[in-house]
C-alpha cells in the first residue's frame, strides 16, 4: 500500500516529521517498506528557458541549443529530441547529474564535434512515466531556474507499507490516518458525510440473481446515474497523486474511482450508461461467458466468478477488473456509478483464477467496510459533480448489509493477562475509541462494539492486540519465565531424538560429511529404490524431478557423490540422517542414517599417498560404517546377524541384511547394483549402508546405572590357531559360529586372521584360519585339556560347515 | 719391565684394536679362555711355592682384572658405536605428511549443529523437543490453526499437495512445524513447554527461497505464560544463540492466523564489510515470528482460552544458520558440494552444549 505524506496528512492534522510517521507507522504493525522521496532523487534538475535551437553542423538529428537554467549564463547543450525548439521551457540536467531513466551519470561531453554541457530531459528520463516523445514542454510561466519536482508537486514522499492481510481497513489512506491518529501524534480530519441528495429514480434497474445459498456473493449493490457530465482529464492535483503512487491517470470518472479505492478503500466501478443496455443482473457467470476486461485481456469465465450483466452481456467480473465495452471515455455523458460489497472468498479464487491483479481485489478480498457502500457511493457522486458536473439519480439500492455480531463482552484485566503489562483504563479506553471502537458500561467489564471496518476483531485477544499495538510493544518489560520446578533441569531428548544426534557425530567422526538433500526426489529414482507409489507423489511437484517423496537416503547421496565427482571431487564419503516415506501415514515415517562412499573415499582415508595408495571402497567399508554405527549408539551387537543378500539396489554378491533375527532387519549394506549405478548415470565404485533408526532395539531398562562386575581372571590366556578347508561358497561366519558353539565356558575370542584359495586347496574351496582365544578361569590348563578343547573345535567345525583341518 | 707387564700391554694394546664384537671374543678367548695367556698364568700359581704365590698371585689376579675390565669396557663401547650407527641407519623422514584423521575430516551441517545449539538453550530453559510428520493433513496444517477455509496458503502454488485419498482427502507437506503444536496440545496436559525443530516445505524456489527448509517452533501452555514472558524467552534466546552479551529487539505488531496478539521480531545489526554484528549498528533483520496462540486455536485442542494460555515462536534455521555463520546463501545448504561442507560445516567432536560453550 503507497501513499503520499500530502495525502496522508488530508486526513491526519499533525504536526510530526516524516521520520516520525514512518517510524510510528511501523511501531503499530504498519511496517514502512520504502520511502522514496522524489525531491531528493531529482534535486540537480530545473526549469530551464531554450533561448536558441541551431541545427548541428555534422548530424541531421540533432540540435545545438542554448539554455539558460536559472543563473543568466546560457549553456551549450547538444539535444536530440525531435521537439527542441527556440523560446519553450523544458527540464534541464547539469554534468554530475544521474539520469534515472538512463541509469548514467552526465558528464562534459563533445557529440559530433559540439560541446555539450549538460542534457534537456524528456519524462522518461527523469523516471517519470514512458513519455519518449521528446523533452519535457512545460508552459511558458513555469520558473526558470526552480527544481523541476517542487514546481512539478513531485516534492511529496511516498510511504509504502507492507499491510498484513488482516487490515483492510488500512488499504485506505483515511484507515492509516486513523490508526497513526490513535497514537496521539495528530487527528483525524473529515467527519461523516452529508448524503448526496439525488433527483428522481435512478432509470437502471438492478437485480441480484442468486440462490438462496449464494447471497453471500454479492450482499449489497448500490448504483446511480448521473446524467450530463463532461468527462476529461481529472484536475492537476489528483493526477499527481495517483502518479505518485504508481497509478495512470485515464480521465476523470475512472480517476475517480481510483482515487476513492486509495483515499478511502472502496473501490467502485463506472459504467458509461450509454453503453449499458437495459437493467443490470449480479449473478454468477455462465460457463462459456467471456469478457474483454479495461486491461485489454480477454478473460473465460466460469460459473465460480460473479459478474454484472446487462441485456447484451457480460459487463464487468464483480470486484475485480470492468469491461472495455461499457468503459467511460471522453464522450461519456451519463455514468452509472457503482458501490457494492462481495465475498472475499470468491473474491479470492476468482482473482487467482483468472490471474489477474487489480486494486479492486485486493481490497475486496481483504473485506471493505459494508457501513461505507452508500457513503462512499455519495462522496463518489460528490467528485463527480465536483470534476465532471451534471445531475444524479437518486441510488437504486439491492440487498442489504450483512448483519455482524460486533460486541464483545472485555474484561480489562485481559490486557494483563496476555501481555504483562498494567496499563491505565484510561489510557486503554482512549486507544479503542480513537480507533473507532465503542466502549459502554464501567467497571472491570465493558463491552465493546467494533467498527464496521474492522472484520478481523473476533474477541478480546484482538482487542488486547489493538491496545498494545497503539500503546507499543516495547512497552512490555520482560519477565523470566519462571522454571517449572525448582531442581535440576531433565533431560529433555527422547531415545529417537538421542540416537538421531549420536548417529550423526559417529558417522561424521568416521570421515563422513553430512549432506541435506531433498526429502523428494525423481520418480525413476524413488521406484528402483522401492518407492514411487501414487501415495507418495507430489500433485504440484516444483521441479519434474523433484516430484517424489523419497523412500531412502541412499539415491540423494548417490546423486550427490556424483555431482562431487562431476566437479573434480571423485573420493568423496557422505552420509545423511534424516525421514524417509513408506507412505502418507505418520508411521510411514522413518528416521534413517545413511551413508555413500565413492572411489577411494575409505575410512583410512582416500587417494594416493606415499605410504601406499588408497584402494578402491570395497563392501567392507560400508559394513564397517553401519557396524561402527550400531555400536556409537550403545547397541549390543551380539544379536546382529548379517544375512547375505540384500535389496534390489544393492549387489547381490556383495551385499547383506542387518537384522536382530529374522522379524527385525534394521538395514543393509553393500555395494551399489551396476544397474542402478547405470540407470542415476553414476560412474566409479559406490558403496553404502541404510540403517532404520527407528527398528533398532530399544535400550533395556535398567533400576541402577551400576555396571556389572568385573571378573578378572589370574590365568594366562592362550591362543590356538586352526586352518580350515571348507567350500567357497561357506561364509566364514559359520566357521566361527560353530567354532564359538562348540566350548561357550573358555573361548574368550575368535579372529578370522587370513582367507586363502589357490596353491595347496582343492578347486571350489577355500581356507579359512582363525586363532581361538581360551581364557582359563578356575586354573591353567593341562596339554590334555587343551587338546580336548582344539578336538571339539575342529570337530563341531567339520559337522556344521563340512571342513576339514588343512594339512 | 717384567713379562707379565708385556703381556697387559700387549693384551689391552688387542682389546684396543678390537673392530668388533667377535675380534674382541677372540682377544678374550686368547688371554683368559681355557688355555688363555692369562689363564696359563693362573694355572702356574697351584705349583709355586707360597712364597712365591704371595709375591706372583696379586701381580697375576691384577694382571687378569684389568684385561677383564678393559674387555668389559670395550664391549660397552662397541655396543655403544653399534646402537649409534643402527640409530643412523634407521633415521626416517618425519616430514613426510600423515593420513589425516577421519575424526577431522568428517563434518556435521550446520543444520544439525545450529539445531543442537538451539535445543541446548532451550533445554536449559525447560523446553523438551517435539516432533511430527512432514506428511500431514489439512486439518493439521491449517484447519485447526485458524487458518480460514480459501485462504491463500492453501492453494497449489504455495503449498505441496499428495495426491487425493480414497476419501478424496489430499495431505500436504507442512508448511510450518506449526502443526505439532496442535499434536502437542492435543496429547499432552499443561504446562507445556516444547521446540519443535523440523523440515518444512513450501511451493516457492528463488534466490532466497528453497522448497524445502527448516524451521523450529516454540510453544509455552500454562495458566500465565504471557508476551513479557515472550519478550525474555526471546532475548535470552537471542543472546545465547548468537553468543552476545546484548542485543536489543524490536517486537512489531504483525499478523498470523494462529496467534492473537502477533508480532514480527526484528534484531538490530550492523553491517560492515558483508559482516553483520549484533548489540550494535542502525540495521534492523526480521529474524522470527509470534504471538499469543489464539483463542480459536486452543479451542481447537480441547483447550479453555480463558483459563489456559501460552505463546508460540517460529524461526528460520537455515536463516539464522546463515545470519550466525555468514552464509550469503541458502541454496547449497541442499547441494552437498563437498568443499562447501568442509568449509561450511563442523567438526563431529564440537558439540555444543551450554557448558563448553555453543561453538569452541
Amino acid at each position: 500500500m503507497k501513499f503520499t505524506l500530502s495525502w496522508l496528512k488530508d486526513h491526519l492534522d499533525t504536526e510530526a516529521s516524516l521520520d516520525t510517521i514512518a517510524e510510528t507507522l511501523t511501531r503499530i504493525g504498519l511496517e514502512v517498506e520504502g520511502i522514496a522521496d522524489k525531491a531528493a532523487e531529482l534535486k540537480p534538475y530545473v526549469v530551464a528557458k531554450v533561448l536558441t535551437a541551431e541545427q548541428h553542423p555534422n548530424a541531421d538529428r540533432l540540435r545545438v541549443c542554448t539554455v539558460d537554467a536559472g543563473d543568466g549564463q546560457p549553456l551549450q547543450v547538444v539535444c536530440g529530441a525531435p521537439n527542441a525548439r527556440a523560446g519553450m521551457t523544458s527540464v534541464f540536467a547539469p554534468p554530475g547529474t544521474y539520469v534515472p531513466g538512463k541509469n548514467i551519470t552526465l558528464a562534459v561531453g563533445h557529440i559530433r564535434g559540439v560541446e555539450s554541457r549538460g542534457m534537456l530531459c524528456s519524462g522518461a528520463e527523469l523516471g517519470l512515466g514512458d513519455d519518449h516523445d521528446g523533452i519535457l514542454d512545460l508552459p511558458g510561466d513555469a520558473p526558470v531556474g526552480q527544481p523541476y519536482a517542487a514546481y512539478a508537486g513531485l516534492d511529496d514522499p511516498v510511504i509504502e507499507i507492507n499491510l498484513t492481510p488482516n487490515r483492510p481497513d488500512c488499504t485506505s489512506i483515511h484507515g492509516i490516518a486513523r490508526d497513526l491518529a490513535a497514537t496521539g501524534i495528530g487527528t483525524l480530519k473529515h467527519g461523516p458525510l452529508p448524503p448526496v441528495r439525488g433527483e428522481g429514480p435512478c432509470p437502471v434497474p438492478v437485480r441480484l440473481v442468486f440462490d438462496p445459498a449464494d447471497r453471500n456473493l454479492c450482499p449489497l449493490f448500490a448504483l446511480r446515474l448521473v446524467r450530463g457530465v463532461r468527462n476529461g482529464p481529472s484536475p492537476a492535483w489528483m493526477q499527481a497523486r495517483l502518479r505518485a503512487i504508481g497509478l495512470r491517470p485515464i480521465n476523470a470518472l475512472v480517476d475517480i474511482t481510483n482515487y476513492m479505492t486509495f483515499d478511502r478503500g472502496r473501490p467502485l466501478h463506472v459504467f458509461d450508461a450509454a453503453k449499458v443496455s437495459g437493467g443490470l443482473q449480479v449473478r454468477r457467470a455462465q460457463a462459456g461467458e467471456a469478457i474483454k476486461a479495461l486491461d485489454g485481456r480477454t478473460y473465460a469465465l466460469t460459473d465460480d466468478a460473479v459478474v454484472i450483466a446487462d441485456g447484451r452481456g457480460v459487463e464487468s467480473i464483480a470486484g475485480i477488473i470492468g469491461g472495455e465495452a461499457s468503459g467511460c471515455d471522453e464522450s461519456t455523458v451519463d455514468v452509472l456509478i457503482e458501490s457494492a460489497l462481495w465475498d472475499p472468498t470468491n473474491i479470492a479464487q476468482t482473482g487467482r483464477r483468472l490471474g489477474v491483479i487489480t486494486d479492486a481485489r485486493y481490497r475486496f478480498e481483504r473485506g471493505v467496510d459494508p457501513a461505507f457502500t452508500l457513503p462512499g457511493l455519495d462522496m463518489a457522486t460528490r467528485l463527480v459533480l465536483d470534476l465532471c458536473g451534471g445531475i444524479p439519480t437518486q441510488p437504486v439500492v439491492a440487498g442489504e448489509p450483512p448483519e455482524v455480531e460486533r460486541i464483545i463482552d472485555f474484561p480489562w484485566t485481559e490486557v494483563r493477562r496476555l501481555a504483562g503489562i498494567e496499563l491505565s483504563r484510561a489510557e486503554m479506553k482512549v486507544t479503542l475509541e480513537t480507533l473507532g471502537f465503542h466502549v459502554a458500561g464501567t467497571g472491570d467489564r465493558v463491552k465493546v462494539l467494533s467498527p464496521s471496518w474492522r472484520p478481523d476483531i473476533e474477541g478480546k485477544a484482538d482487542l488486547v492486540e489493538e491496545i498494545i499495538r497503539i500503546a507499543g510493544l516495547d512497552r512490555i518489560e520482560p519477565k523470566p519465565l519462571p522454571r517449572l520446578a525448582a531442581a535440576v533441569a531433565k533431560p529433555v531428548l527422547t531415545v529417537i531424538q538421542r540416537r538421531t544426534r549420536a548417529a550423526k557425530r559417529a558417522l561424521a567422526s568416521r570421515g563422513l560429511m553430512e549432506a541435506v538433500t531433498w526429502s523428494f526426489i525423481p520418480h525413476d529414482d524413488a521406484v528402483l529404490f522401492g518407492g514411487g507409489g501414487p501415495s507418495l507423489a507430489l500433485a504440484n511437484p516444483i521441479a519434474s524431478d523433484l516430484s517424489d517423496m523419497r523412500p531412502s537416503l541412499v539415491p540423494g547421496l548417490l546423486r550427490a557423490a556424483q555431482r562431487n565427482a562431476d566437479r573434480g571431487y571423485p573420493d568423496v564419503a557422505l552420509f545423511e540422517v534424516g525421514q524417509c516415506f513408506a507412505d502418507d501415514q505418520p508411521e510411514g515415517q522413518t528416521i534413517r542414517a545413511a551413508a555413500v562412499r565413492r572411489a577411494t573415499a575409505g575410512h583410512a582415508g582416500s587417494g594416493r599417498h606415499w605410504d601406499g595408495a588408497s584402494e578402491s571402497v570395497d563392501v567392507f567399508e560400508a559394513k564397517a560404517d553401519a557396524l561402527a554405527l550400531v555400536a556409537a549408539l550403545g547397541i549390543p551387537t551380539g544379536g546382529l546377524q548379517v544375512v547375505p543378500g540384500g535389496p534390489a539396489w544393492l549387489h547381490p554378491g556383495r551385499s547383506a541384511t542387518l537384522q536382530f533375527g529374522p522379524k527385525n532387519p534394521v538395514g543393509h549394506f553393500g555395494e551399489i547394483h551396476p544397474r542402478v549405478a547405470k540407470a542415476l548415470d553414476l560412474k566409479g565404485t559406490l558403496v553404502g549402508f541404510e540403517i532404520v533408526l527407528d527398528a533398532l532395539p530399544p535400550p533395556k531398562y535398567r533400576p541402577t546405572k551400576v555396571k556389572p562386575a568385573l571378573a578378572l581372571s589370574e590365568f594366562q590366556p592362550i591362543s590356538r590357531d586352526f586352518a580350515f578347508v571348507v567350500a567357497r561358497d561357506v561364509p566364514a561366519g559359520d566357521v566361527v559360529r560353530a567354532a564359538q558353539a562348540a566350548e561357550r565356558k573358555l573361548i574368550a575370542g575368535i579372529d578370522v586372521f587370513d582367507i586363502y584359495e589357490g596353491t595347496g586347496i582343492p578347486e571350489g574351496s577355500k581356507s579359512v584360519a582363525i586363532a581361538v582365544r581360551l581364557q582359563p578361569v578356575e586354573k591353567t590348563l593341562t596339554d590334555a585339556e587343551i587338546e580336548a578343547v582344539s578336538a571339539r573345535i575342529v570337530a563341531e567345525v567339520s559337522r556344521k560347515t563340512g571342513a576339514s583341518l588343512r594339512s | 719391565m717384567t713379562d707379565l707387564d708385556t703381556l697387559e700391554r700387549d693384551l689391552i694394546a688387542q682389546v684396543e684394536a678390537a673392530a668388533d664384537e667377535p675380534a674382541l671374543e677372540a682377544v678374550r678367548v686368547a688371554a683368559l679362555g681355557k688355555k688363555g695367556s692369562v689363564s696359563d698364568l693362573l694355572k702356574t700359581l697351584g705349583s709355586m711355592t707360597p712364597e712365591e704365590r704371595k709375591a706372583r698371585g696379586p701381580l697375576i689376579n691384577g694382571l687378569r682384572d684389568r684385561v677383564q675390565g678393559a674387555l668389559g669396557a670395550r664391549r660397552e663401547a662397541l655396543a655403544e658405536a653399534g646402537l649409534e650407527a643402527r640409530l643412523a641407519a634407521e633415521r626416517v623422514d618425519v616430514t613426510l605428511p600423515v593420513r589425516e584423521a577421519p575424526e577431522l575430516g568428517g563434518r556435521i551441517h550446520p543444520i544439525s549443529q545450529v539445531i543442537d545449539e538451539i535445543t541446548a538453550i532451550f533445554a536449559d530453559m525447560g523446553f523438551s523437543v517435539a516432533e511430527g510428520p512432514d506428511i500431514e493433513t489439512d486439518e493439521l496444517n491449517f484447519t485447526a490453526l485458524n487458518f480460514p477455509p480459501g485462504h491463500p496458503a492453501r492453494e497449489m502454488h504455495d503449498t505441496f499437495f499428495l495426491a487425493p485419498d480414497r476419501n478424496g482427502q489430499r495431505k500436504v507437506l507442512r508448511t510450518h512445524t506449526s502443526p505439532v503444536q496442535i499434536r502437542t496440545m492435543r496429547a499432552e496436559a499443561p504446562p507445556i513447554r516444547v521446540i519443535i525443530p523440523g523440515r518444512t516445505y513450501r511451493h516457492d524456489s528463488d534466490q532466497t527461497h528453497t522448497p524445502m527448509f527448516h524451521q523450529v517452533e516454540g510453544l509455552v501452555i500454562d495458566r500465565s505464560a504471557n508476551i513479557a514472558n515472550l519478550k525474555w524467552v526471546l532475548e535470552e534466546f537471542c543472546k545465547a544463540f548468537f553468543e552476545v552479551e546484548n542485543v536489543k529487539m524490536r517486537f512489531r505488531p504483525s499478523f498470523f492466523p494462529f496467534t492473537e496478539p502477533s508480532a514480527e521480531v526484528d534484531i538490530q545489526c550492523s553491517r560492515k564489510g558483508g559482516e553483520i554484528r549484533f548489540g550494535e549498528g542502525e540495521d534492523w533483520l526480521e529474524i522470527l515470528g509470534c504471538g499469543m496462540v489464539h483463542p480459536n486455536v486452543l479451542r481447537n485442542c480441547g483447550l479453555d482460552p480463558d483459563g489456559i494460555q501460552g505463546f508460540a515462536f517460529g524461526v528460520g534455521i537455515d536463516r539464522i544458520a546463515m545470519l550466525k555463520y555468514g552464509m550469503p546463501d541458502l541454496r547449497p545448504f541442499f547441494e552437498a558440494d563437498v568443499r562447501w561442507l568442509d568449509h561450511y560445516g563442523f567438526r563431529p567432536l564440537d558439540v555444543p552444549s551450554l557448558v563448553g560453550g555453543l561453538t569452541g
